[in-house]
C-alpha cells in the first residue's frame, strides 16, 4: 500500500506542476521567436499517383517493396517541411494508389478537384499522356517519375509535364559513353520479347551510332524467362549455343522486366561481360553511392523507410524536392507560377550528384548525371570525362535540342 | 664582422631554399582529420612533414582546438560523438555528447561551449566542453553543416545544405532569429574579424554570399571562373579571412584551386593550384601560412599567405577533411 500511496501523490504533484508550467507558458507566448510568428503557413498539396503492381508470377528473391517511390516522396516532403518551417510553407503529400485497370485520368481529376496543385505520376507512358491531355487547362504541374519512353520527351511532349525519370536514350547514352571510353566497341545486342525491350534496343543502336560503337550482332531472345525459372535441357542448350560463333567485345541485353538478363552473365560461349538492363546498368541511384553528400540521403532514407533507397524512390524524391526548391527560391506557391520558375534558367536542384540539376527549356526533361552500377558497386558516373557539349556535359546524354521532335505549346 | 654577417645571410638563404622560410616562420602543429581512415595526421610546420598519426573515432571530419591548444576536438561522425584528444599524448581522453552524426562545429570565442552541426538530424547541438552537459538543441534546416560564430559570440550561424539557408541563432536564447536564403548547398560560414561581414560558401551553387549580419542582406555573391575548368567543377567550400580584413581564401573543391579574394572590394584576384578536391582551410595563428585539405589526392597544400604561393604539399591519410593549427 505504501508505495502506491506515494506514487499517487507523485502523480498528483506532476499534474500540478504541469498546470503551473502550462500557465507560465501561456504568459510566455508573446516572446516566441520572429520566424515562428509568421502567419498560418501556405499549404502546397502534392499527390503521388501510382498503380498497384500485380504480384510477380514466379519466385522473386528481391520483391519490389510496397512503398517503392512513395517512401522517397515521404522523405522529400519531410525535407521540404523542415525548410518550410522557416519560409512559411507546409507541404502535404497525398498518396493515391490505383487498382489494376482503374482509370488514371479520373483519379487525377479528382485529386485536382480536391486542391492538389502538383502531381507526381508513377505510371506508364500511356497514362502520363492521358493525364497530361485531360489536365491541360488545369492549374497543375505534372512530374513523370517512372516512364522512360523517349516519345514523352519527343513527339509526345506536353508543356504541363516535367520529366524526372531518365529516358531510354539517356540510359543507353550513358552506357555507350562508358563503352566508348573503355574502347569496348563491338556490341552483341540481345533483345527481349516485350515492347519496352525493343525500344531499349532501338535506343542502344542510336547510342552506338552517336558514340562510334558497332552493333556486331543482334539476336532476339527466344528462350523464355530463364532468370526466373529453370527450363528444360533443350532450352538451356539452345541458350548456350545462341551466343556461339559471334565476334563481339561485350553483350548488351535489353530486358526491362528482368526475365532473362541476369541469366546471361557467365553463360555466354566466349568470356564476355554483360551490360544493358542487367549486368552493368545505368540508373539514377544505387545503395553503394555515397559521394556528394549521398551518404546522408542514404542514411536518412534507411532510417525512415527501414530499407535501401531505390531509383524510383530517388526519382519521386527529386520531383517533390524540385517543387520545394522552386517554392523556396521563387517564393511562389501557385502551381502555374512554380511551373514557370521550374522551367526557367534560374532554377537549380541540388540532388547529391555534385552538380545542380535543371530542366531543359525545350522538352522539360531533367538534366542529370547517371550512375553506372553493377549489382553491388558503383562503376562510373556519366557523362564520362571528355564528352563535351557547348551548354553542359549533361546534354551529351539523350536527345539534344537540334534532333528533338518536341514542339512545346 | 663583415665576414660574420655574410655567413649569417648565406645561412639564412640556405635555410630559405632548404626548409622554406623556416627562419622567419614560427613553428606550429597542424592537425588534419582523415575521413576515410579514422586518423589525425600531425604535421610539424617547421619540417612540413607528418610527425605522428593518431587514431580517433570513425569518420573524423570537423576538427578544432581549445583556446590553450591542449585539447583537440574531433567530430567522429559515425560514432555519434566528439572525441577530445590530448595534444600532448595523442590519446583520446574523453568524449563529448554531440547528438547524432556531428559533422562540423565551432567553439565559442571564449572557448566554451561547442556548437555542433548534426548533419543527419537537422539539429545544432550546444554542449559544455568542460562538464559535457547538453545546453541546448536548436532545430535547423536539412543537413546542417557550416558553423560560424560572431567575434563577440552573440550570434551563431549555421548553414543547412539541403534547405540552402544560413540560420542566425541567438547564443543566449538558442532561438533562430533570422534566415538568409543562399545558393545551393551552403557548406561553410565565416565571420570577418570585425563581425561586419559573414561569408557563406555554396558548393553546388558555385558562389560565395557575402552577407551583412546586421541587416541580414546579401551584399554580393562572388562568382568564380577559371579558364579550362567547367562551371560545374567550381564548388566553393572552406572560407578563411585574414584578421586585417584584406584577404579571403576560398577552397574550390574539384576545381583543385584556392581562390584569393580581395576582402575589401570582394573581387577574385588569383587562383592557386593545390591538390585534388580541396575542401577545408586553416591559417597558422600568425596567418603567415594557410593549409588546405585535398581529399582526393590525400595531401594538404601549404600556402604562403603574403606571397600567395603554394609552397609545398604534404601527404597525409585517407581523404583529409578538416584542418586546424595550434602551438607546437
Amino acid at each position: 500500500m505504501g508505495p502506491f500511496r506515494s506514487r499517487r501523490q507523485l502523480q498528483a504533484c506532476q499534474v500540478i506542476c504541469l498546470l503551473i508550467l502550462g500557465i507560465c507558458l501561456s504568459f510566455a507566448l508573446p516572446i516566441v521567436p520572429a520566424w515562428a510568428q509568421t502567419p498560418q503557413p501556405v499549404d502546397i498539396r502534392i499527390a503521388l499517383i501510382t498503380r498497384q503492381q500485380p504480384p510477380p508470377p514466379l519466385y522473386e528473391f528481391d520483391p519490389v517493396p510496397e512503398d517503392e517511390g512513395l517512401a522517397g516522396g515521404r522523405l522529400a516532403v519531410r525535407d521540404n517541411n523542415t525548410t518550410g518551417q522557416f519560409t512559411g510553407h507546409r507541404y502535404i503529400l497525398e498518396e493515391e494508389t490505383l487498382e489494376e485497370g482503374q482509370d488514371a485520368v479520373a483519379a487525377a481529376r479528382s485529386l485536382v478537384e480536391r486542391g492538389v496543385g502538383f502531381l507526381a505520376i508513377d505510371l506508364d507512358a500511356g497514362d502520363v499522356l492521358a493525364i497530361a491531355d485531360a489536365l491541360k487547362d488545369e492549374n497543375v504541374a505534372l512530374f513523370n517519375v517512372r516512364a522512360t519512353d523517349d516519345r514523352l520527351r519527343g513527339a509526345d511532349c506536353r508543356s504541363n509535364v516535367f520529366h524526372v525519370a531518365p529516358s531510354r536514350a539517356m540510359l543507353t547514352d550513358a552506357l555507350a559513353q562508358f563503352l566508348a571510353f573503355k574502347r569496348w566497341r563491338r556490341l552483341f545486342l540481345i533483345v527481349g520479347p516485350q515492347p519496352g525491350d525493343k525500344l531499349y534496343a532501338e535506343a542502344m543502336k542510336r547510342a552506338a551510332r552517336k558514340f562510334g560503337l558497332v552493333i556486331a550482332a543482334e539476336k532476339p531472345w527466344e528462350f523464355g524467362p530463364l532468370a526466373r525459372a529453370k527450363a528444360d535441357s533443350p532450352t538451356t542448350a539452345g541458350a548456350l549455343t545462341f551466343t556461339q560463333n559471334l565476334d563481339y567485345d561485350i553483350a548488351v541485353v535489353a530486358d526491362e522486366a528482368g526475365d532473362f538478363g541476369d541469366y546471361l552473365a557467365y553463360r555466354t560461349w566466349d568470356p564476355r561481360l554483360v551490360v544493358g538492363t542487367q549486368g552493368l546498368t545505368a540508373t539514377t541511384w544505387h545503395p553503394t553511392f555515397e559521394v556528394w553528400g549521398a551518404a546522408q540521403a542514404q542514411t536518412r532514407f534507411r532510417r525512415t523507410a527501414d530499407r535501401l533507397m531505390r531509383p524510383l524512390d530517388y526519382q519521386v524524391w527529386m520531383a517533390v524536392r524540385a517543387i520545394g526548391e522552386a517554392v523556396t527560391q521563387s517564393k511562389a506557391t501557385d502551381p502555374g507560377a512554380v511551373k514557370q520558375f521550374v522551367r526557367s534558367a534560374e532554377f537549380g536542384l541540388p540532388a547529391y550528384k555534385g552538380v545542380s540539376l535543371s530542366f531543359r527549356l525545350w522538352d522539360q526533361r531533367l538534366r542529370q548525371p547517371l550512375l553506372l552500377v553493377q549489382p553491388r558497386f558503383l562503376v562510373s558516373v556519366a557523362p564520362e570525362q571528355g564528352f563535351l557539349h557547348q551548354r553542359t556535359p549533361l546534354d551529351t546524354l539523350g536527345f539534344d535540342q537540334p534532333e528533338s521532335a518536341c514542339k512545346l505549346q | 664582422m663583415w665576414a660574420f654577417v655574410g655567413r649569417r645571410t648565406a645561412f639564412t638563404l640556405i635555410g630559405l631554399a632548404g626548409s622554406i622560410a623556416a627562419s622567419n616562420v614560427e613553428a606550429y602543429t597542424i592537425y588534419v582529420s582523415n575521413e576515410k581512415d579514422n586518423t589525425i595526421s600531425v604535421i610539424d610546420s617547421d619540417k612540413f612533414a607528418v610527425v605522428s598519426t593518431w587514431k580517433v573515432g570513425r569518420r573524423p571530419r570537423g576538427i578544432t582546438l581549445s583556446l590553450d591548444g591542449k585539447w583537440l576536438y574531433v567530430c567522429a561522425s559515425d560514432d555519434n560523438r566528439v572525441d577530445v584528444v590530448d595534444t600532448a599524448t595523442g590519446e583520446v581522453v574523453r568524449n563529448l555528447r554531440s547528438g547524432p552524426d556531428p559533422e562540423l562545429f565551432v567553439l565559442h570565442p571564449k572557448g566554451n561551449p561547442l556548437y555542433i552541426a548534426n548533419e543527419d538530424d537537422n539539429m545544432v547541438t550546444v554542449v559544455d566542453v568542460e562538464t559535457n552537459r547538453l545546453i541546448a538543441e536548436v532545430p535547423v534546416g536539412v543537413e546542417p553543416e557550416g558553423m560560424g560564430i560572431s567575434p563577440d559570440g552573440a550570434i551563431l550561424v549555421n548553414t543547412s545544405e539541403t534547405t540552402n539557408m544560413a540560420h542566425f541563432i541567438d547564443t543566449t536564447s538558442h532561438e533562430i532569429v533570422g534566415n538568409v536564403l543562399v545558393d545551393a548547398r551552403p557548406r561553410y560560414a565565416e565571420f570577418s574579424a570585425d563581425g561586419k561581414r559573414l561569408w557563406v560558401s555554396s558548393e553546388v551553387g558555385g558562389t560565395v554570399s557575402v552577407i551583412d549580419p546586421a541587416s541580414r542582406e546579401i551584399i554580393k555573391k562572388i562568382e568564380f571562373s577559371i579558364p579550362g575548368i567547367t562551371k560545374e567543377a567550381i564548388q566553393p567550400v572552406g572560407v578563411r579571412l585574414t584578421k586585417d580584413g584584406r584577404k579571403a581564401f576560398v577552397a574550390l573543391g574539384p576545381a583543385n584551386r584556392v581562390a584569393v579574394v580581395n576582402a575589401e572590394t570582394l573581387e577574385v584576384e588569383k587562383y592557386l593550384l593545390v591538390g585534388q578536391r580541396v575542401w577545408q582551410l586553416a591559417f597558422t595563428p600568425d596567418e603567415k601560412l594557410l593549409i588546405s585539405t585535398n581529399g582526393v589526392s590525400n595531401d594538404v597544400s601549404i600556402i604562403d599567405v603574403e606571397a600567395e604561393k603554394v609552397l609545398k604539399s604534404v601527404r597525409v591519410g585517407g581523404y583529409p577533411w578538416g584542418v586546424v593549427v595550434g602551438p607546437k
